[in-house]
Parts: C-alpha cells; sequence; structure tokens
C-alpha cells in the first residue's frame, strides 16, 4: 500500500503541500519576515516590497506573516475539529455498530435527529447559544458532523463484523475489546481516511466562514477568514488584502480535496475485502 | 438461399489507457437467409460483443477491424447514421434483459410508436393499428390494455416477447437473439423458443442465436458457432459439436451438459421404475 | 396511494415535535439567566432581585418544565413566537414576518439560477463528455468546491461592481441588487448539481434500456433527451427541490456580505445582541422548512414514478 502510495503523483503532491504549509505555519515565527501585530498606520496598503513581500494591509501590518501565522489557527483548528469529530463518531458508530441492541437503537435515533437539522444552521444555533468563542466553533462544528461519522462507521463495521476473520477471532476466544481495536478499526480506517480528508477541506471553509463573521478567531488574531473581514472593509482602496487569504483557502481546501480523491484511489476498499 | 450476413476477420479491440485488450479476434462466419447459425459460449467468451460491433453498437474506446457484409455492405464502413436506419427495421435484435430493456417512465405503446416513428413515415393511426397487429402476432391478448401499461406492470415473459414482436414487425432481414432465454423461467422459455422456431419457419429470416445453453441451441441452430477467449473455437452442425468435437473446451462443455442430462434422466427413468 | 401520502405525512410529525423540542431545550440552555439577560439588553440601570422576578413572570420562566413547552408550544402554532429581548416592543414574528420577503426573494433567484445554469451545463457536460467543455467546466467545478462562498462574495464585487461598475455593490432594491447575492448563494449548488446531473445521466448511458433504444436504432437525440435526460432529471429535480431549505439558510453568510436585510443578517445581529428569541425562531423555522420539503418532494419522487404508482392497473 506505502509503494502504491509513493507512486501516486497527486496524492504525493497534495500530502507535500500539506506538509509544508503544516510547517510553514509551526515555524512561522523563524520563516515570517515581520512581527504580524505590529501596526504602522504610516505603512498602511504597501504594495510588494522586499520588505512587505505581499504588501501590508489597512493597519500597516505585514500580509505574508500574518498568513504565515494564520496558519496556525486555520490549519490547526480545522484538524482539531475533524479529529473530535472522528473520535466522537467513530465511539459512537462502533459502539452501535458492534454492541447491537439497545444501544444502536438509541445512538441510531440521535444521528437521525442530528442528521435531520440543517446543518449549517446548528452552527450559528450553538454559537450562539455558548457564546462567540474558538473552542465553541470547534464544539459547533463538531456536534454537527459526528453524526455522519458515526452512521458511517457503523455501516462499516456492520458489514465487517460477520466477516469470516472476525467471525473466526471470536471462535478462538479473543476478548470483544481485542476484536473491535485490532480488526475492525483496520479495516474500516481506509474509508475514513478519505472521508476525513475531504472534511478537513469543509471544516477549513467553516470555521473561517465562522470568522469572517465576526463568530469565530477574533479580530487582532491572524486567521485567514478573519483577515478577510478586515480586507471587507477596504475592499475598494486594497483588494489585495482579500486576494492572498482567499486564494490562500482555495489552494489548501483544493489539495485536501484531491488528496481525498487520491487516497480513494490508493486505499482501494477492494483491497481490505481480500 | 442467399447470403445475408457474411463477417470476415473481424477484430475489436478495447484499449484502456496502457493495456490493449484483444476481446474479439478473427472470427469468420456467414448466415444465409432462414438459416440460423448458434453461436455458443460463455459469458466473457466475445460472442455478445462480436454482435454490438456488426451494428455499431460499441462506443469509442473499443476498435474495430475486419468486415461484415450486410447485402454487399460493409457495416464496420457505415457512419452512424447510416447504422442506425439498418437498426430495427433492416437488422434486428433481441436482447437478454427483457425486464431492464424497457424504459420504466414510458408506457409499452408509446415505446413501441416511437421505434416505428423513426424508421417509417406512418401516420400516429396506423402505428396504432402496426402495434396492435405487432402483439397479436405475438399471441398477446388485450393488446389494447397492454399498450397502455408501464414495463414494470408486465411479466418478464410478456415483455421478451413484445421485444421480439418489435424487433420483427418491420420485416428485418437478419435478427440477432442476444442470450433471449436466460434471464428467463423455464416454462417461458420453452415458449420464447416455440417462437423463434416460428418466425424461422415462417419468416425465412436469418438468424443469429447467441447463448451459453447447450439444450436451447440444439432446439433451434442450424449451424453452431464454438466461441471461446474471443476465438472461434469450433464450428459445424449439432451432432458434429456433441461428438466429434476438435476443441477442449468445446468438449468439456459439452461433458458437462451431458452429465447433467445423464444424471436428470437417471432419476427420471428410477422414478417411473418405482412408480411402475 | 392517498394512504401513502397520509402514512409519510404523519411520519414526518414525530420529528417536527423532537425538533420543537430541541429549539425549545436550546433556550433554556443558555449559560446566563435570560430573565438577567433581558433585562441588561434592557439597558436597565440596576438589576434587583425583584427585577429579575418580574421579568421571570412576564416571560413565563417560573413554570414547569414540561408546561412550559406546552405552552409554547401551543403559541408557537398559533404564531405567536414571544418578543424580541433586545427590542420589547417588537415581537419575534414581527421581526421574522419584517426580514422573511428579502430572504425568499434571495432564495428563489438563486434557485432560478441553479437551475437554469446547472442542468444544461450537467447536460452538455454529460453529452460531450471529455471533451473540452467538459474538461473546463469539471475544472471549474472542482475549483468552486474549495471556494468559500463569502470570498466569492468578496470578489464578485470588487470585480463586477467595483472595477467595472456593473453592479451595485449592496444593499437592496431593483433586480440589479439581487444578481450579485443570488450567484453567489447559487455558486455551489450549481457545481453540485452540475456534477450530478453529469454523473446521472452517464450512469443512465449505461442501461440496458439506453442499449435497447440504439438497437431498436431510434435517433441519437431522441434517446438523450426523452430517455436518459428524462430519467436523470428525475432523481434531479428531487435533489433541488430538497435543498430549497439550504439554500434558505445559506443565506445568512451571503446577506452579511451583500448587507441584504434579510433573516441572515438578522439571526447574526441577533447572535451578536444574544438576542435568543429570535434565533431560537428562526432554527426552528428552518428546521421545519427542511422537514416538509424533504417530505413534500419524497413524495413527489414517489407519485411521479410510475413504478410506485401501484394501484392504476
Amino acid at each position: 500500500m506505502l509503494h502504491r502510495f509513493l507512486h501516486h503523483k497527486t496524492a504525493m503532491a497534495t500530502v507535500g503541500l500539506v506538509l509544508i504549509v503544516a510547517l510553514l505555519g509551526i515555524f512561522a515565527p523563524f520563516v515570517a519576515p515581520n512581527d504580524p501585530y505590529t501596526t504602522d498606520i504610516l505603512h498602511k496598503f504597501q504594495p510588494f516590497s522586499a520588505q512587505f513581500p505581499l504588501g501590508t494591509d489597512n493597519l500597516g501590518r505585514c500580509i505574508l506573516s500574518r498568513m504565515l501565522y494564520g496558519i496556525r489557527p486555520t490549519l490547526g483548528l480545522a484538524v482539531l475539529t475533524m479529529i473530535g469529530t472522528i473520535g466522537l463518531g467513530a465511539l459512537m458508530g462502533l459502539l452501535a455498530g458492534y454492541f447491537r441492541g439497545a444501544v444502536e437503537e438509541i445512538i441510531m435515533r440521535v444521528v437521525d435527529v442530528m442528521l435531520s437539522f440543517p446543518s449549517q444552521i446548528m452552527v450559528f444555533a450553538v454559537v450562539a447559544l455558548l457564546g462567540i468563542n474558538v473552542q465553541n466553533v470547534i464544539l459547533a462544528n463538531v456536534f454537527i458532523k459526528w453524526a455522519w461519522y458515526a452512521r458511517m462507521i457503523r455501516t462499516g463495521v456492520m458489514q465487517y463484523r460477520d466477516r469470516n476473520f472476525v467471525q473466526f477471532s471470536r471462535c478462538i476466544g479473543t476478548s470483544e475489546r481485542f476484536i473491535l481495536l485490532r480488526h475492525l478499526v483496520p479495516s474500516i480506517a481506509a474509508d475514513l481516511a478519505v472521508l476525513a480528508s475531504l472534511d478537513v477541506g469543509w471544516a477549513i471553509i467553516n470555521i473561517s466562514t465562522l470568522s469572517f463573521l465576526g463568530l469565530g478567531v477574533q479580530a487582532p488574531t491572524p486567521e485567514w477568514g478573519a483577515m478577510l473581514n478586515e480586507a471587507k472593509n477596504v475592499l475598494t482602496s486594497n483588494p489585495t488584502q482579500m486576494i492572498v487569504p482567499g486564494i490562500a483557502i482555495v489552494v489548501l481546501v483544493s489539495a485536501f480535496n484531491l488528496m481525498g480523491d487520491a487516497l480513494r484511489d490508493v486505499l482501494d476498499p477492494k483491497e481490505v475485502e481480500r | 438461399m442467399n447470403k445475408i450476413l457474411e463477417v470476415k476477420n473481424l477484430n475489436v479491440t478495447l484499449k484502456n489507457r496502457q493495456m490493449q485488450n484483444k476481446i474479439v479476434q478473427e472470427v469468420s462466419f456467414s448466415v444465409h437467409s432462414g438459416e440460423c447459425l448458434g453461436i455458443l459460449g460463455e459469458s466473457g467468451s466475445g460472442k455478445s460483443m462480436t454482435a454490438k460491433a456488426i451494428l455499431g453498437l460499441l462506443d469509442k474506446q473499443f476498435t474495430i477491424c475486419g468486415n461484415a457484409f450486410f447485402e454487399g455492405k460493409d457495416l464496420i464502413e457505415q457512419n452512424k447514421e447510416q447504422l442506425r436506419r439498418l437498426r430495427g427495421s433492416e437488422i434486428s435484435m433481441v436482447l437478454q434483459n427483457p425486464m431492464t430493456c424497457f424504459d420504466p417512465l414510458y408506457r409499452i405503446g408509446n415505446q413501441i410508436a416511437e421505434t416505428f416513428a423513426a424508421h417509417t413515415k406512418w401516420s400516429a393511426q396506423e402505428i396504432y393499428q402496426q402495434s396492435l397487429m405487432l402483439l397479436k402476432r405475438m399471441q398477446i391478448r388485450d393488446g389494447e390494455e397492454v399498450l397502455q401499461k408501464y414495463p414494470h406492470q408486465l411479466s418478464g415473459g410478456m415483455l421478451q416477447r413484445i421485444m421480439i414482436g418489435i424487433a420483427m414487425a418491420l420485416k428485418p432481414k437478419l435478427l440477432i437473439a442476444d442470450e433471449p432465454t436466460t434471464a428467463i423461467d423455464a416454462i417461458t422459455q420453452f415458449e420464447i423458443l416455440e417462437e423463434f422456431r416460428r418466425i424461422k419457419q415462417q419468416h425465412k429470416t436469418a438468424m443469429i442465436f447467441i447463448t451459453h445453453d447447450l439444450s436451447a441451441i440444439s432446439r433451434i441452430a442450424d449451424r453452431i458457432l464454438v466461441m471461446n477467449g474471443g476465438k472461434v473455437v469450433d464450428k459445424g452442425d449439432f451432432k458434429h459439436i456433441l461428438y466429434h468435437a476438435q476443441d477442449p473446451y468445446t468438449r468439456l462443455l459439452v461433458e458437462k451438459r451431458t452429465a447433467v442430462m445423464t444424471s436428470y434422466r437417471e432419476v427420471i427413468h428410477r422414478k417411473k421404475v418405482q412408480y411402475a | 396511494m392517498k394512504q401513502y401520502v397520509i402514512k409519510r405525512a404523519l411520519s414526518a410529525i414525530p420529528l417536527l415535535i423532537v425538533i420543537s423540542f430541541v429549539c425549545f431545550v436550546f433556550i433554556n440552555l443558555i449559560p446566563s439567566d435570560p430573565a438577567e439577560v433581558a433585562l441588561r439588553v434592557r439597558q436597565v440601570p440596576i438589576i434587583t432581585e425583584e427585577a429579575i422576578e418580574e421579568v421571570r413572570a412576564e416571560l413565563g420562566l417560573d413554570k414547569p418544565y414540561l408546561v412550559r413547552y406546552a405552552t409554547w408550544l401551543l403559541d408557537c402554532l398559533k404564531g405567536d413566537f414571544g418578543i424580541s429581548y433586545v427590542n420589547p416592543t417588537r415581537t419575534v414574528a414581527g421581526e421574522l414576518a419584517r426580514c422573511l420577503p428579502a430572504t425568499l426573494q434571495l432564495a428563489g433567484a438563486s434557485l432560478v439560477m441553479v437551475i437554469v445554469l446547472s442542468l444544461p451545463i450537467g447536460f452538455l457536460c454529460a453529452v460531450y463528455k471529455d471533451s473540452w467543455f467538459d474538461k473546463i467546466m469539471r475544472c471549474i467545478v472542482f475549483m468552486t468546491t474549495a471556494m468559500p462562498a463569502y470570498w466569492v462574495g468578496l470578489l464578485l464585487m470588487w470585480l463586477l461592481s467595483i472595477k467595472f461598475d456593473l453592479l451595485p455593490t449592496s444593499g437592496n432594491g431593483s433586480w440589479k441588487h439581487l444578481i450579485l447575492p443570488a450567484f453567489t448563494v447559487s455558486m455551489s449548488y450549481i457545481s453540485t448539481y452540475i456534477r450530478l446531473i453529469r454523473n446521472n445521466m452517464l450512469e443512465n448511458m449505461k442501461q440496458d434500456y439506453v442499449l435497447y433504444a440504439n438497437v431498436r436504432g431510434l435517433p441519437q437525440r431522441l434517446i438523450l433527451v426523452k430517455h436518459i435526460l428524462k430519467n436523470s432529471m428525475h432523481t434531479c429535480i428531487v435533489a433541488i427541490g430538497m435543498s430549497i431549505p439550504q439554500l434558505i439558510s445559506g443565506t445568512i453568510v451571503v446577506e452579511n456580505v451583500f448587507a441584504w436585510p434579510g433573516l441572515g443578517t438578522l439571526c447574526i445581529s441577533s447572535i451578536f445582541n444574544r438576542d435568543y428569541p429570535v434565533i431560537q425562531t428562526y432554527v426552528l423555522l428552518i428546521g421545519v422548512l427542511f422537514v416538509v420539503f424533504n417530505l413534500l418532494f419524497d413524495i413527489l419522487q414517489t407519485i411521479s414514478d410510475p413504478r410506485m404508482r401501484k394501484e392504476d392497473k
């Protein structure tokens, strides 16, 4: 599988791009040419220059530095959201698919209700309820998304739990927990990886949207959505300020979408069936 | 007897990104009017592909070379529109799965009518009369009612009859039947086969009967072509195939069938003995 | 048939009750005391215990939980959604009624755009599969799935309104004001449906009935339009219909970009002002719309498919 991965051009390219972006974010203090918070009204709306490679914004802050620092909340929060979503979804899905009976019934009814709510509105509702805060944005996103994963994982477990190798394992007296972790989780992991990488893109868009509306990451912190919110006010005088973060989001989200497609090719589910 | 179709060195290749998959290789045969040629082979042996290639029903990924002369014209060289005019009127075809071959959203009458409209200049009234005639010839009662039905409301056998009716309605010179008895149950199978025999006797239509069923082919075919892996591996009449087959694959096919038939006869025989 | 429709409609009732209950619980989960919040937003200078008690009684917060749910639900059914926390002279119903037309106008225009653009483009992509047109469209579709709606809005605003001065930037008034926001709302749906129609048609092209239509020598155009397109449309129209509530809720972001005076703008400002009754009613409204539209198009799908119409023999 690793071999195929290494020979899949799109997979390598997208994973490479995401890794580079992540590293740039982690080492932002060393890479960034300027301090992202230093305001300098005299140097506002500067064009591209050696000192400010992408110019400056309405408060004279270096846009490139803000972009680099902005990777941390943008990518970081999205990844955190996905970890939370998959964690909760996987737990619920595995419980429902594996133990059946009343546990399944309750979990799946809750999932049904969750899925019947319009997700976009629920995010706003949760944020409104818990207050405008970064943690709450993550909570809101996990809250609306976990049900999808729970359902998918349950279906996966249902398919695999009656396969021969699981049956065999049970026959020779392996403990339930061991079966769950050693056999079922790896079997479903492939589907999960594909879906998760597609959804990181979704999470990035969603979180940046909330920040853009002022409901997520707050003003001075450099986050791409929040930066766009500031750029919106100076749309007429300095359009560059809007274009840079926008393109960055499109590129990063595209990378995750392409990665999902590529992973699907690499981790062909038929591989698992054999 | 005049030659209706003559296929010479037909090759069909499927081009994938890197691979070239030869599906049909160097197939040659001919059919005369009033004669039935049976093509026998397992699924994937290229028998349906041969028929589809002749009729121009394959899409661009397939490359076809060779000749298929139909009344002197080479079908492989005809353009799309010329082939379309031939299909359904001069050369017609009956397919395997009657239940899925009709568009579920339209009534049977509508689908018969659109076929007539594509090939004739009949008025709506004529089309309606001809549709009724078609059903009558296929011994379907209550024709007017059947025309008003949707495909899912009719049985597989009934749809298969309608399909044969449509195929024969415009008096084609060549009828190709692609596994027409495979997807339907045993009793209907018998009736459908009888239908084909009747067509052969009455209309003098040349017929190509494609199947993997040895017993079906024995009832209808005058000559048999055995295909395996895209190649013709044996040809001759039924007796030849049964007793003097050259090809190991053909022999295997016959042996398996004979073994089944023998045990079947034994059981029947034993039962008779017991009852006696 | 009638039986089916009634059965299906009744099955939606439990879901509606659950949704209403969740919305009701929602307002009771607010970390701060709603009575206190109400006082604070009314800018009462000193908040005393008595004042809180008074507001509690006024808002009916002192009764048991389920009783409050029942009264609330009954009020909702009567169209009374309570009073805005921020502005006690205004009812929630009035606020929503004031903003609803603008949102419906926007959502309606978006729906028209979705249908007018996605159906023909998807059709052409399927018919001319792998042509340059198909490739370009697929590229655009892929790009748009990665574009946040609000950024597209900003981009269009800058390009068409500021650079070329073709359309107004924000607000509502003439039909010109409608174009940019409607396109922004519909963009992601357009690409979704282009893909859906394209794939659906390609899937249908592989079906036996298309092969048989070709076998019968039907003209290509007839097969495409009468058989393949109609079979695909079936699925797509249902999918588009079911996404109408999503279109309405999708306006929330775009309205804020273009300062469109609709429900979305109201909702966001309510979140900032902690005007919970307004948010609650908005969520309830969208939730109910969701269930109703799903139900409606589910029934429509069943009725329009001859295979499902069992009784007409």
